[in-house]
């Protein structure tokens, strides 16, 4: 009985990690006032750009080393997503252009970018149709050597790979970053009343650039902790699914605080995955089941909105653009 | 005078598109002393200073600090030259604390620690009077508190130039009172000290000397103690205007609109109107005075139909039949039929009455498309009230077919209260008609209410200058915190006793 439900919780954690980098990265750049419904994308090319790093390194050479095998698809992948966190940015801040539109057309162009090259490369040189990077994926998914050993306390807690960790310490501090620094506190401002952050001398246009970028690099790190330690390195078309709305959904539900979002991320994990657990489903009454997170969103929105304290709001620039000189 | 300017303009200019703001001006303020910058809305004023806080930049001309020339390309340069602005528009973030409003943007050497900060509040707090509890959230404050965290967070940065762009136009008279005297202490203390209005008691009350600002250029600069209101009127109007409004006695006064009892209360449940019971005459104008967000919108939708109603009654008497109707029971557009107008100037001027994108015709038609016979739309008649408007009330756009959204304020409230007049209402309800207009068409919205309570119209106007009000109105109501705390004679009254009217409240919650 404990071993089941300790195999639950870590399963449900291993769900959710994906999900907490997406909402760490967005509720990063929904603080600058940024709106980024590009995530799901962001986090699909995050993905895919490790998937092509971790190839061509793997297939550079015969003994590689284990630390360059993490390295150098980590970078890759912070580097495509930098790259349309970058896109995203240069649209709705330099030019202004409607943050809801710019978000879901590079939600859909990533989706597409990250089919198209996954699955050209699966096709080229893969076998049977999917690609599998073996050794990239082992060295991300190394644990703690003593897992093994402790049982259900293990599981629970030491049995995942680095990235997993990973997550949970950028949370923290993104959380802390927000609520006890200038830095957080500007960041803020500018996302809450950008013309008062400027009349305050801020760089409402570098907060909000390096906010965006680093949030979406943040989100991308989802997709590559799915690919190389949840699918265990195989790359398979429309893999990762929903997990990125989910991301943009647990934001809400995390009242915009990355150190809710941790609690959030396994939770809403957990909801995920708890038709798996459930005997006697059919492949339709599972669908149901995968609602649950979505259901509990709705339901955090609407207490909120019940309780309509101003702290649970969202900042109040959210998705709008800003011109100094508009009168 | 042979003492350094602490800041000194020569021949600053700032265009936007075609439109010139600032055309070559120059204006000079020593430590020690208030200057008044006075102009009439529209003629340049925050544009001024907006280029010494660092908002906008010059496109000409030079600013000097000290004696030294200042180049100051954003608000952080500003701050450097010791120069803090206080915006009309606070700028603030709501749901931040006082202190992290304060030290917002700044870069202390000791590092971020906002106990410190708030103890260093507190001791300004003190230097110079103010009250203020540095934990407070923004959007838990009065009006008047939020201004003294704007004011305490220019004193924080050490700033030596203070700019007050409108201070009193959301104040108490009581709370102007206190507010003056925390700038005299200023003052005293050496700091230099610019305060823009175009109040001309405030000016003569508060300032050691007054530069005058009309269409953007600087008219000249006077030594308060000797001038007086005419002198300054006419540098600021240019020409000699009467500053009395046409009144005439009230005729045939007949009970239109009988308010009785009523109560509102918004989503969480907070007391917006608190048993208001009051009578509309045709004949005459009543006025409704009160400090900004104490019902008065509240009032004003629950007669056109807009806003719940908890209980009471408000009764209309129909002018041809005598019938009385209870519109609590009406819908929006029963009570517009019924010759009830509500021309209302919310603070975006835009917004309940007009659709900005569409343009002076089609707005026209927003009120009468429902009279259309076929399913086409009739836009023949529209377009010959608009450019019948647009002709009687000097609108000032390039045609007809302009959208709305482009013209100036001054022009859009000609429009809106124009409509709602061509359609000969039995109550004509205006909220802020004149809010952000310049003197001149200030005085034909004046003449246009006039107009109407000599046909007969019960007009109920909510105005915020008191001037105004005990000018133009028969009656005045006097709102506070939801509740009628008066009704005085407009012919008189004196601008002390609805002072102390409009804050005769119980608690300080009203404000919000």
């Amino acid at each position: 009985m404990f071993d089941t439900i300790a195999l639950v919780i870590q399963r449900a954690v291993v769900q959710g990690i994906p999900l907490l980098y997406g909402s760490t990265g967005e509720i990063l750049t929904e603080k600058s006032g940024n709106l980024n419904l590009g995530i799901p994308g962001i986090m699909y090319v995050g993905g895919v750009s490790g998937v092509i790093g971790a190839f061509f390194y793997e297939r550079s050479t015969e003994t590689p080393s284990s630390f360059l095998l993490v390295l150098i698809p980590l970078l890759t992948s912070l580097f495509g997503s930098g790259i349309m966190a970058l896109i995203y940015s240069f649209l709705t801040i330099t030019l202004r252009a409607n943050q809801n539109v710019t978000g879901l057309t590079l939600t859909i162009f990533g989706t597409g970018f990250g089919n198209f090259f996954g699955g050209s490369m699966a096709n080229l040189f893969g076998e049977g149709g999917s690609l599998a990077l073996t050794e990239t994926s082992l060295a991300f998914q190394t644990s703690f050597p003593f897992a093994d050993r402790l049982g259900s306390i293990g599981t629970i807690f030491f049995s995942y790979g680095f990235m997993a960790y990973m997550a949970i310490i950028v949370a923290l501090i993104a959380a802390f970053v927000l609520k006890k620094t200038r830095v957080g506190l500007q960041l803020r401002a500018v996302g809450e009343n950008p013309a008062t952050a400027d009349a305050a001398g801020i760089n409402v246009t570098r907060y909000k650039y390096v906010a965006t970028v680093v949030g979406g690099m943040i989100a991308g790190l989802g997709g590559l902790y799915f690919i190389m330690d949840y699918t265990s390195g195989v790359w398979t078309n429309g893999g990762f699914g929903d997990r990125g709305w989910l991301a943009i959904a647990l934001v809400i539900f995390a009242l915009w605080k990355p150190n809710v979002s941790v609690l959030g991320s396994i939770l809403f994990g957990g909801l995920y995955i708890v038709y798996l657990f459930i005997p006697g489903l059919e492949r339709s009454t599972q669908e149901l089941f995968k609602m649950l997170p979505y259901v509990v969103t709705i339901l955090v929105l609407i207490i909120v909105s019940m309780r309509k304290k101003r702290e649970y709001q969202p900042p109040e620039h959210l998705g709008l653009s800003y011109f100094r000189e508009e009168r | 005078m042979s003492k350094t300017a602490a800041l000194e303009l020569k021949k600053v200019s700032k265009r936007f598109g075609s439109v010139v703001a600032n055309h070559q001006v120059d204006l000079t303020v020593y430590q020690g002393e208030i200057l008044s910058v006075l102009g009439e809305n529209g003629s340049g004023k925050t544009t001024l200073m907006n280029m010494i806080a660092g908002i906008y930049y010059p496109d000409d001309g030079q600013i000097f600090v000290d004696g030294k020339e200042a180049v100051i390309r954003s608000p952080k340069d500003a701050f450097d030259y010791k120069i803090g602005m206080i915006h009309q528009h606070f700028k603030l973030v709501d749901v931040f604390t006082a202190t992290e409003n304060i030290v917002l943007g700044l870069r202390e050497e000791k590092g971020f620690d906002l106990k410190k900060s708030a103890a260093r509040i507190r001791e300004i707090s003190e230097k110079y009077g103010f009250e203020i509890d540095p934990d407070k959230k923004i959007y838990q404050m009065s009006v008047s508190e939020k201004q003294t965290v704007e004011i305490i967070k220019v004193l924080y940065r050490g700033a030596d130039i203070l700019i007050l762009d409108e201070p009193t136009a959301v104040l108490t008279p009581q709370e102007t009172q206190k507010l003056f005297a925390v700038l005299r202490r200023m003052r005293d203390d050496g700091k230099a000290i610019i305060i823009i209005t175009h109040k001309l008691h405030e000016v003569l009350a508060l300032s050691d000397r007054v530069s005058v600002l009309r269409k953007g250029e600087s008219i000249g600069t006077v030594i308060t103690a000797e001038t007086n209101e005419a002198q300054l009127t006419e540098m600021m109007v240019g020409k000699k205007i009467s500053l009395n409004i046409d009144r005439s006695e009230p005729k045939n006064l007949t009970d239109r609109l009988v308010v009785r009892n009523i109560n509102c209360s918004s989503r969480d449940g907070v007391k917006l109107l608190d048993n208001v019971t009051f009578t509309a005459r045709s004949g005459e104008i009543l006025g409704i005075a009160g400090i900004a967000g104490s019902g008065q919108r509240e009032l004003l939708e629950s007669i056109a139909g807009l806003q719940h109603v908890d209980s009471g009654e408000i009764l209309y008497y129909d002018p041809k039949t005598g019938a009385e109707e209870n519109l609590r029971d009406k819908t929006p557009l029963q009570i517009r039929e019924m010759g009830v107008r509500l021309s209302f100037v919310p603070e975006d001027r835009l917004g309940m009455g007009l659709v900005g994108n569409m343009d002076i015709a089609e707005n026209m038609m927003l009120r009468s498309y429902r009279r259309g016979k076929s399913i086409f739309l009739e836009k023949k008649q529209p377009r010959t009230l608009a450019e019948e408007i647009i002709k009687q009330l000097e609108v000032v756009t390039p045609s007809v077919n302009t959208p709305v959204r482009r013209l100036s304020g001054g022009n859009v409230q000609k429009v809106l209260v124009g409509r709602e007049i061509s359609s000969s209402p039995s109550v004509l309800m205006a909220a802020y008609p004149v809010r952000g207009l310049d003197i001149n068409s200030s005085y034909l919205i004046y003449k246009l209410l006039n107009e109407q309570k000599e046909n007969g119209v019960a007009v109920i106007f909510v105005g915020e200058d008191l001037d105004v009000l005990l000018e133009l109105c028969d009656r005045i109501l006097v709102i506070g915190a939801g509740r009628v705390t008066g009704i005085v004679d407009a012919r008189t009254a004196t601008k002390e006793e609805i002072g102390l009217l409009m804050t005769k409240t119980e608690g300080g919650e009203a404000h919000g």
